[in-house]
């Protein structure tokens, strides 16, 4: 269990987290959304003990940030913003020190390395020096000696950001299967990453809590939330979709030539946009109900416009 | 503990990942050999002892210890693996002492690399090796003292130019707090315990009597004393800078 009680840290001019509550259950993959300067990296930086908050606290385990920093500090694997290493140190030797630096040693030390060595598939530059290496292999370098002591509070900074996409791919399945039995709280601004491993999304801007839910939650906050899409031969009658009960509106994609009719909050409009083109005999290629757009959800809250 | 001795591990290990400390090393053996033959006059004086040889450190040291400490928090604090390091579960005393005794262990490496030096003099003559053994544990508490200072000016500083100039100014007013000069100017006003404790600060008083031979308890204490007050302000600095 995570604990973040009116967690603020005001820096000298602009105060970056803005009394943050809220609490992480083992096993949630937690998505911590929100634009750049949000505070997500400042929020991270005060739960592993690196930024003292200016007030407020946060516990892990039951384990005080600020008082028992050292056991907080171990129950935690973190990879910070950029995922920095010792760039003159091997990818071998960068582990070994982190394993010894977590209480492992000898054969229990090299039996930790190889694992997590193998859980990110580094094998083929454990002898190559940090600093050589491409972008994605760094960042998988940071994901390993993160996870190498096993943590129960797993805390990513955007850990796939510079990635290829089979790279987030891989880095997604992994947290996948890390995530049964751990906290997990990764910082991203890549939506299509929090409908794919979260289970449940924190959006945050100016430091301020936004909305808290499910991705689904989320999605369903949005305008397109159980919206018609349909792309059509013959101009509609748009007035005749408009008119329709339930139906809060219609916009029209001229780009792929669609239009998209809108739902009103809570309502179901598809047997209504269905029996309408029966009714006329409409020639319809296409037909979508949506779930919702979690990037118009995430500009609207934001940014602060009406969802 | 353990964890203090993975950080002088790592620390020590990655002064010799570059080249960077086998040319220190090279520089400061060549210098100590020119300071000691040419200018000291080590021939020319005609004494078996190290005298020519130690009486240079103060001032070699100026500019090769904080060229060793520079890097010692300034990298981290630009590269970002300072975030790595303290969100480890490592103590702030450990990450410190451990980093410091790293830079000192090193330059006490590049110190017993000089031992050609006592060679010559015992081939040429009788000296007291006794004093030699002082000798060289005066110039290593020195060293110490310059890295601390340098320790801290590397935590305060994210540039390692200005962490250098930094370590090497305030070092440099350490040794001339004990010159005439710098006490000339404070005993025209300053009452005279003021001007006997800025005399007191001088590295070069304290560094004189040990590579004399002379061991002081009171020296030995100055100069532990100042690494523990210089390494704590480096703790200090590095809360207070780490996320800058």
């Amino acid at each position: 269990m995570i604990e973040i009680k009116n967690l603020t840290k005001r820096f000298a001019q602009h105060t970056a987290v803005d009394d943050l509550s809220f609490s992480v259950k083992p096993g949630e993959v937690l998505g911590f959304l929100g634009p750049n300067g949000a505070g997500k990296s400042t929020t991270m930086k005060m739960l592993t003990g690196f930024l003292a908050p200016t007030s407020g606290s946060a516990s892990i385990l039951g384990f005080d940030i600020q008082k028992d920093t050292l056991k907080a500090q171990r129950q935690i694997g973190y990879l910070p913003e950029g995922a920095p290493c010792y760039g003159d140190m091997t990818v071998r030797s960068f582990l070994e020190f982190i394993a010894e630096v977590r209480g492992f040693k000898g054969a229990e030390k090299r039996q930790r390395v190889a694992k997590a060595v193998a859980q990110v598939e580094l094998d083929a530059v454990l002898e190559q020096s940090i600093e050589t290496l491409s972008k994605g292999f760094k960042r998988r370098v940071g994901l390993a000696q993160a996870i190498l002591h096993d943590p129960k509070v797993l805390i990513l900074d955007e850990p796939t950001d510079g990635l290829d996409p089979n790279q987030k791919h891989q880095v997604r399945k992994l947290i996948q299967s890390l995530a049964h039995d751990k906290i997990v709280i990764i910082s991203t601004h890549i939506l299509e990453e929090v409908s794919a491993v979260c289970t449940r999304a924190v959006v945050i801007a100016h430091g301020k809590l936004l909305a808290d839910g499910t991705p689904l939650e989320l999605e369903s906050r949005s305008r397109y939330h159980q919206a018609v899409t349909l792309v059509a031969a013959e101009p509609l009658d748009q007035a005749a979709l408009a008119a329709l009960p339930g139906v809060a509106g219609v916009e029209e994609n001229t780009l792929e030539h669609s239009l998209s009719i809108l739902a009103k909050p809570g309502e179901v409009i598809f047997p209504q946009v269905n029996a309408l083109i029966a009714e006329r005999g409409w020639q319809v290629k296409e037909l979508n109900v949506e779930r919702g757009r979690l990037d118009e959800v995430f500009r609207s809250l934001t940014r602060g416009e009406v969802v | 503990m353990s964890q203090l001795s993975v950080v002088f591990k790592r620390e020590l290990a990655s002064y010799f990942a570059t080249p960077l400390a086998y040319v220190f090393i090279l520089i400061f053996l060549v210098l100590s050999g020119v300071f000691t033959f040419y200018l000291g006059g080590f021939f020319e004086s005609g004494q078996a002892n190290l005298a020519p040889f130690f009486n240079f450190h103060p001032w070699l040291y100026l500019f090769l210890v904080p060229a060793i400490a520079m890097r010692l928090w300034a990298e981290e604090r630009k590269s970002g693996t300072i975030e790595l390091l303290m969100t480890l579960p490592i103590t702030r005393f450990d990450a410190v002492t451990g980093k410091f005794l790293a830079a000192w262990v090193f330059a006490g490496l590049a110190l017993l690399l000089t031992f050609p030096m006592v060679i010559t003099v015992n081939y040429l003559g009788e000296p007291d090796n006794g004093a030699i053994i002082t000798g060289y544990i005066g110039s290593w508490l020195l060293a110490g003292a310059y890295l601390a200072i340098g320790s801290c000016m590397s935590a305060l500083a994210k540039n390692q130019v200005i962490a250098f100039i930094l370590a090497v100014s305030v070092c440099f007013l350490f040794i001339v707090s004990g010159f005439p000069m710098v006490l000339d100017g404070f005993s025209g006003w300053a009452p005279q315990w003021l001007v006997d404790a800025v005399a007191s600060l001088s590295f070069l008083t304290r560094f004189d009597a040990i590579s004399k031979g002379v061991i002081d308890l009171r020296d030995l204490l100055y100069f532990l004393t100042l690494i523990a007050a210089w390494l704590a302000a480096t703790a200090v600095v590095i809360d207070l800078k780490k996320a800058d």
